[in-house]
């Protein structure tokens, strides 16, 4: 038990998901370094082209083309032991379809469109089930209904003959979730599950997801832009722009104890409420646009927009990702331990 | 979806109604009637009538009634006799002719249907899925000749084919040693091979038309968050592409079912002529010409009727096919 907790689930280092287009070379993913452990949930967080999405269907491999996986590794682990590196399957052979929906499941943002219009719910489910499986139909049923009862479907054996658009926003997400569990994964991949849903049925949705890992202890790799959500409901936080992770840690460490610059912006343009009749201070919110992935900065690719930017250093070395304290990663220059020693050896040595 | 049903059959009757109505419209709208133009022809061959024989006929078509007697008169007869009148020109009833000619049509036009499905799924599938490769250009370029070219150059083309290579006999229905025979396996054989040529001719349009529209329903498809969903959780690509974006595409599949009758009747004219196949088009044509009306409106009328009857068989089918249909 204590070996299996201490190697993640899965440990991605240097994941690089580029697209060659006619116009250039998008790097949608460049260069990510995470872990997502057992029991644990991972919140991945960034703006919209940070690249989260592409970097949660990277470990899938299920981007689509000409989007694929160039470098890196993604070393999933088994339970019962045995490791393999996703990066190194081919995206449609058969090993990565048995680790799809059996080891690693995912759920998306549009529950309206995440289910075939066509085929019933039962017919969708069951189908998972068995591709996986070995065990006959009549089994499969039950064990669908089984599922669609956990995440809380009244009737649910009713429900297996209907079809997604008969039901409502927050229903349709607690059957992908319930598709996603049905087949008992060690992991969790959540790509922004509750986005297009309303606020009360995302707090649903929240509580049974948690509730869900609590019982079955599996790993979940949460996407979104919420960061909300994320003081809800995370262990740990990677912060991506651009395509990379520029600050990791644990969910205390991210918000109290905050490095990067980016983190700093994102955590200062969260709305407040009354902040503005108390300091009379109108919501900040970071200088600039994120840069079009055609047009990437050299350097840091945050230099464009970063209040500290130092000219020669920022726009010039891409920073590296380095433990700033235990457990604690961030990729800035200004922060990395080196730098501040070189620069100020008294202050560092303090 | 018994009462979806229940609403197109009773749509379906009320459109059948209106076009009985034209029909007879249509029937009557020469000047004079149908016995004097007959007397006018009869005397142009130098024969008299008396009168008398003229009154008979007058009584047996009711043509001194009131306006709707005469419609009741003409549709009792074809419902409840199966009369649809006489051919002045043929000299027969219409009925004879109809039922040879329709028939004919009717196996052409099933024959067709089934040739565009079988070649257009195939490569509409590839050609989404394999867009912008040398496959795809090719089958665009095929497809774009297909719709190009007149029907009936295509059948003369494959009539030279045919019996410059294969020494296939050309034209018609049968060989000259069938087309008297009694009815034998034989014959059927000989009448299948005799189909082939037209079943090719009249699909060519369709199938090339059909390509390009699976195409680009696939190609709306093949990125639907679904589609992703069911990659994610393990379907093989041929598995999941056959499940989920072929099977929701397939829409315009069905609804070829509705205008195949139509196209085959009006736009095959030529072609009919050109391979000397006994459809109703010429026939359809020659009786327009000459003004035999009992004859034209009964065609116009019973493939009016079978096109509504294709259109509602489509519609059941796509209401079956696409659940979001039935439930609206």
């Amino acid at each position: 038990m204590s070996t299996t907790s201490e190697t993640p689930v899965l440990s991605v280092r240097g994941l690089k998901t580029h697209f060659h287009l006619r116009e250039g070379l998008i790097k949608a993913v460049d260069g990510v370094d995470l872990d997502v452990r057992r029991g644990k949930t991972l919140c991945v967080v960034g703006e919209s082209g940070s690249g989260k999405s592409m970097m949660a269907r990277s470990v899938l491999q299920i981007v689509t083309p000409p989007g694929r996986v160039v470098d890196g590794s993604m070393m999933f682990s088994r339970d019962g032991g045995g490791s393999v590196d996703i990066a190194a399957l081919d995206p449609t052979g058969k090993e990565i379809r048995a680790i799809r929906g059996r080891d690693i499941a995912m759920i998306f943002q549009e529950p309206m469109n995440s289910l075939s219009p066509v085929h019933t719910v039962g017919d969708q489910l069951v189908e998972k089930i068995l591709l996986h499986h070995k065990i006959g139909t009549k089994a499969a049923i039950e064990r669908t209904v089984e599922a669609l009862d956990r995440v809380g479907i009244p009737d649910p054996r009713r429900r297996l003959a209907a079809y997604p658009f008969e039901l409502s926003g927050g229903m349709r997400q607690r059957v992908m979730i319930a598709m996603a569990l049905a087949c008992r994964p060690a992991m969790l991949i959540a790509d922004e599950p509750t986005t297009a849903l309303d606020v009360t049925t995302q707090a649903n949705i929240l509580e049974l997801m948690r509730t869900l890992q609590d019982e079955t202890g599996m790993a979940v790799m949460f996407i979104t832009h919420d960061l909300g959500v994320v003081a809800e409901i995370a262990d740990e936080v990677a912060v991506m722009y651009l395509g990379q992770v520029v600050e990791r840690g644990s969910v205390e460490d991210i918000f109290y104890e905050p490095q990067h610059p980016y983190t700093l912006a994102l955590l200062a343009s969260i709305p407040k409420l009354g902040a503005r009749h108390s300091t009379g201070k109108r919501l900040t919110a970071i200088e600039g646009m994120v840069p079009h992935p055609l047009n990437r900065p050299t350097g840091c690719p945050f230099n464009t927009r970063c209040p500290e930017a130092v000219a020669g250093l920022c726009d010039r070395a891409d920073p590296a990702l380095k433990e700033l304290r235990p457990n604690h990663f961030g990729a800035c220059h200004l922060r990395d331990p080196q730098h501040i020693k070189s620069r100020n050896p008294v202050e560092a040595g303090v | 979806m018994a009462a979806f049903i229940a609403r197109r059959v009773l749509y379906m009757l009320v459109t059948l109604f209106a076009i009985s109505v034209m029909t007879f419209i249509i029937i009557q709208l020469p000047p004079g009637d149908f016995v004097t133009s007959m007397v006018a022809q009869l005397n142009l061959q130098g024969t008299t009538v008396d009168a008398g024989a003229m009154a008979v006929m007058r009584e047996r078509y009711g043509l001194d009634d009131p306006m709707y007697v005469q419609y009741w008169k003409w549709m009792s007869g074809i419902l409840l006799r199966g009369d649809f009148g006489y051919s002045l020109e043929w000299r027969r009833p219409v009925a004879d002719l109809l039922w040879n000619r329709l028939g004919l049509t009717f196996v052409l036009a099933l024959c067709s249907l089934l040739f565009i499905w079988a070649v257009s799924l195939p490569i509409g599938i590839y050609t989404a899925v394999r867009r912008n490769t040398v496959g795809d250009y090719v089958a665009t370029f095929f497809g774009v000749i297909g719709l190009a070219i007149p029907n009936f150059l295509f059948a003369l083309v494959l009539m030279y084919v045919a019996f410059r290579y294969f020494g296939a006999g050309i034209g018609g229905l049968f060989s000259p040693e069938y087309e008297t025979a009694p009815w034998s396996l034989g014959k059927v054989a000989d009448l299948l091979m005799h189909l082939i040529i037209p079943t090719i001719v009249l699909g060519l349009h369709g199938t090339a038309a059909l390509i390009r529209l699976l195409r680009a329903n696939l190609l709306d498809e093949l990125n639907k968050p679904y589609v992703v969903t069911a990659r994610a959780y393990g379907l093989s690509e041929r598995r999941l592409l056959l499940k989920y974006p072929v099977r929701i595409a397939l829409n315009p599949f069905v609804s070829t079912v509705g205008w195949v009758l139509p196209t085959l009747v009006s736009g095959a004219t030529i072609t009919a002529v050109v391979l000397n196949l006994p459809m109703t088009g010429p026939l359809l044509l020659q009786a327009l010409i000459s003004q035999d009306m009992y004859l034209a409106g009964s065609f116009i009328m019973m493939l009016s009727a079978l096109t509504v009857i294709g259109t509602l068989l489509s519609d059941l089918l796509l209401a079956w096919l696409d659940p979001r249909i039935r439930y609206t």
